[in-house]
């Protein structure tokens, strides 16, 4: 197990190169000069050409390229441009939130899906099932920024239930404040799940197992907890793990409007002011979060269906 | 005195197409301490027939329409509602299914399931369960069975899982075991071994095996008593020996001269011509006529024909043949 997990991390090597390489590329093509992004309009051709040669913008492509894994390496991804201040700086005061959003959505996807997976699974083809699929199918449609002010509207200004956003001290306070950006990325992630678990428990209901469980004599409840939820709970873990890699660069949207400081709107603000360094630096630490969640994902699998090895 | 005894036994099937009778009518009895075995075609009932004594239809969506199902001690297990024929599997009644590759949950170790049939009906501890456990797994010859308890059913062998299943069966000492085309799936030396441990345990238990099967070989091999099925009715039933040397109905007959004999090599084997009817609107009188070589015009007319006693046949022997009927008749 533990060679397996190691044998993967040394994998991540070449995924690594593969992408600072076209990390670096790719923005070398996207237009606009950062030097002059960062002085403003009224810098002179000295003061730029000063400021080029300090970020190293002056050099050729591949000693740019070089400083750029040396970076990767050191473990600093880069200075920001903009920040004037080491990326994995910028990433560290913004990775807690975006962990918190990713860990609460999560948990409150599977509050909501997992009691509608099994009403649907159980009512397979009957009103309840047809229903429950055709809400599901709204959530997954419906835009995330529309959601974010409904939610608001109704809850934080019309309720007074919620603040409309922001971040607070302490956990109780967060869980709190975080409700309803989570749940507005966990409503989706919920949508993901409920499809997925309410198949999955119609096809694990169908095993010849469950007759064997039957067979024995144990009552309804129990052949349900014992045998059908958890192998059927097994295809979900993918799901999440896709999910999960998604949100961690993917909710800036939600971020922007609960007045967030996640990884998403620090990306998204970085392309804005052309803040190279930092859209690459972000671009290498997200691949590698990427790979981690799917790690994660793969080592969970192992534990959790014995026929399952990591490879 | 019989253990089992079933009457008038329906069991429909829905379908997209419509409610398919997979089981029509189907009376038979089973006597304490022996092997019975239902033989048929696939798709004739003999599977639904005994899962319909457990209520267990997997995820199709069927269910007993009519009949009684009365087991000794125990009352009409047709009539019973869900949570008491659920004290009935498994301690009364035990089934072994046909498949041991997709009958054992995946991510469960193989103690932990048969220890939960044991759980489920004895007051008695998890250690207490998993050394019954283990005793079962030596009492079906399973070796080194200390490791295997800790083992999930992947790491087994098609005939070790297949024990494991059988362990599971017996572990309550059931009267009734239903075994569901148990050898099917395995190899035929495999087979062997687990006909003769099914033996071998019903003669050291005293409980009784409803084998349903589609090889008469097997049939002949261990059963005492057997029943042919055809489009959902019994057409024959007795002793194996008298049905298999003195087939009455024309489908045994039939069956039996589609199979390889022990006789010579360059025997010529007679495959029964067309397909089983549709049990969704069978057709009318016998329904085996369509495909009968020897079928009348009468025998297309009315209801199904029952499985009645016949002069010239042993004590016991009954067949479903309109044409035997009329000769009795004559006689």
């Amino acid at each position: 197990m533990i060679l397996a997990i190691l044998k993967r991390l040394l994998m991540l090597v070449p995924v690594l190169i593969g992408i600072t390489l076209l990390s670096f590329l790719l923005l070398q093509i996207m237009p606009g000069d950062p030097a002059s992004r960062a002085m403003g309009t009224r810098a002179s051709a000295e003061e730029l050409q000063a400021m080029r040669e300090l970020w190293g913008l002056d050099k050729p492509l591949w000693v740019q390229y070089l400083y750029f894994l040396r970076d990767c390496l050191t473990g600093s991804f880069g200075v920001s441009i903009f920040h004037k201040q080491p990326i994995i700086t910028l990433v560290a005061e913004r990775l807690p939130y975006t962990l918190a959003i990713v860990a609460y959505s999560t948990v409150i996807a599977l509050v909501i899906a997992l009691p509608f997976a099994i009403l649907a699974a159980a009512n397979r083809g009957r009103l309840a099932d047809v229903a429950i699929r055709q809400v599901f199918v709204v959530l997954i449609a419906v835009p995330p920024f529309w959601l974010c002010y409904v939610l608001i509207l109704g809850l934080a200004l019309g309720m007074g239930w919620f603040p409309t956003g922001g971040v607070g001290e302490g956990l109780l306070e967060n869980l709190h404040r975080l409700f309803l950006p989570s749940l507005v990325v966990g409503l989706s992630t919920a949508a993901l799940i409920q499809q997925s678990l309410r198949a999955a428990l119609i096809d694990t209901m169908q095993a010849d197992y469950i007759d064997t469980a039957r067979a024995k004599g144990l009552r309804r409840r129990e052949v349900f907890l014992r045998h059908v939820l958890p192998n059927s709970l097994i295809s979900t873990i993918s799901i999440i793990g896709v999910r999960i890699s998604w949100i961690i660069g993917g909710t800036v949207v939600v971020e922007k409007i609960f007045s967030a400081p996640g990884l998403g709107s620090l990306l998204i603000d970085a392309i804005v002011s052309r803040d190279l360094p930092v859209i690459r630096g972000l671009t290498v630490f997200f691949a590698i979060m990427v790979v981690l969640v799917n790690l994660i994902t793969d080592i969970c699998y192992a534990l959790a269906d014995p026929r399952v090895r990591l490879e | 005195m019989s253990l089992l005894s079933i009457r008038d036994l329906r069991t429909e099937f829905q379908s997209p197409s419509g409610v398919a009778r997979a089981v029509d009518g189907v009376s038979f009895d089973v006597a304490p301490g022996e092997i019975f075995g239902i033989v048929g075609e696939s798709g004739c009932g003999k599977s639904a027939t005994c899962r319909s004594i457990l209520r267990l239809f997997g995820g199709a969506q069927a269910k007993v329409a009519g009949g009684r199902i009365l087991l000794e001690g125990a009352g009409d297990l047709a009539a019973m509602p869900e949570r008491e024929l659920a004290q009935v599997r498994g301690r009364d009644v035990a089934f072994i299914f046909q498949d041991p590759l997709t009958a054992l949950n995946p991510t469960m170790r193989i103690g932990k399931q048969i220890a939960e049939v044991i759980l489920r009906h004895r007051k008695v501890g998890r250690t207490e369960a998993r050394a019954q456990a283990l005793q079962l797994l030596r009492d079906v010859h399973v070796t080194s069975p200390e490791r295997r308890l800790d083992a999930y059913p992947h790491e087994l062998s098609g005939g070790l899982r297949q024990r494991v299943v059988i362990a599971m069966a017996l572990a309550l000492r059931p009267k009734l075991i239903i075994a569901d085309e148990p050898t099917t799936a395995l190899d035929v030396t495999v087979q062997d071994q687990i006909l003769r441990l099914l033996r071998e345990r019903r003669d050291s238990l005293g409980a009784s095996i409803i084998l349903v099967t589609h090889d008469l070989g097997v049939v002949s091999q261990i059963c005492d008593r057997m029943a042919v099925m055809y489009a959902g009715r019994l057409v024959e039933s007795g002793r194996v020996r008298e049905v298999l040397d003195a087939p009455s109905h024309p489908y045994t007959r039939a069956l039996l001269a589609a199979l390889p004999g022990q006789t010579g090599r360059d025997e010529e084997l007679t495959p029964i011509e067309g397909a089983p009817p549709s049990l969704i609107s069978p057709p009318p009188g016998c329904r085996f006529a369509p495909r009968c070589a020897l079928a009348q015009p009468r025998c297309r007319e009315g209801g199904p024909p029952p499985l009645l006693s016949r002069k010239g046949l042993a004590a016991g022997h009954l067949d479903a043949c309109i044409l035997n009927e009329a000769a009795d008749a004559a006689a």
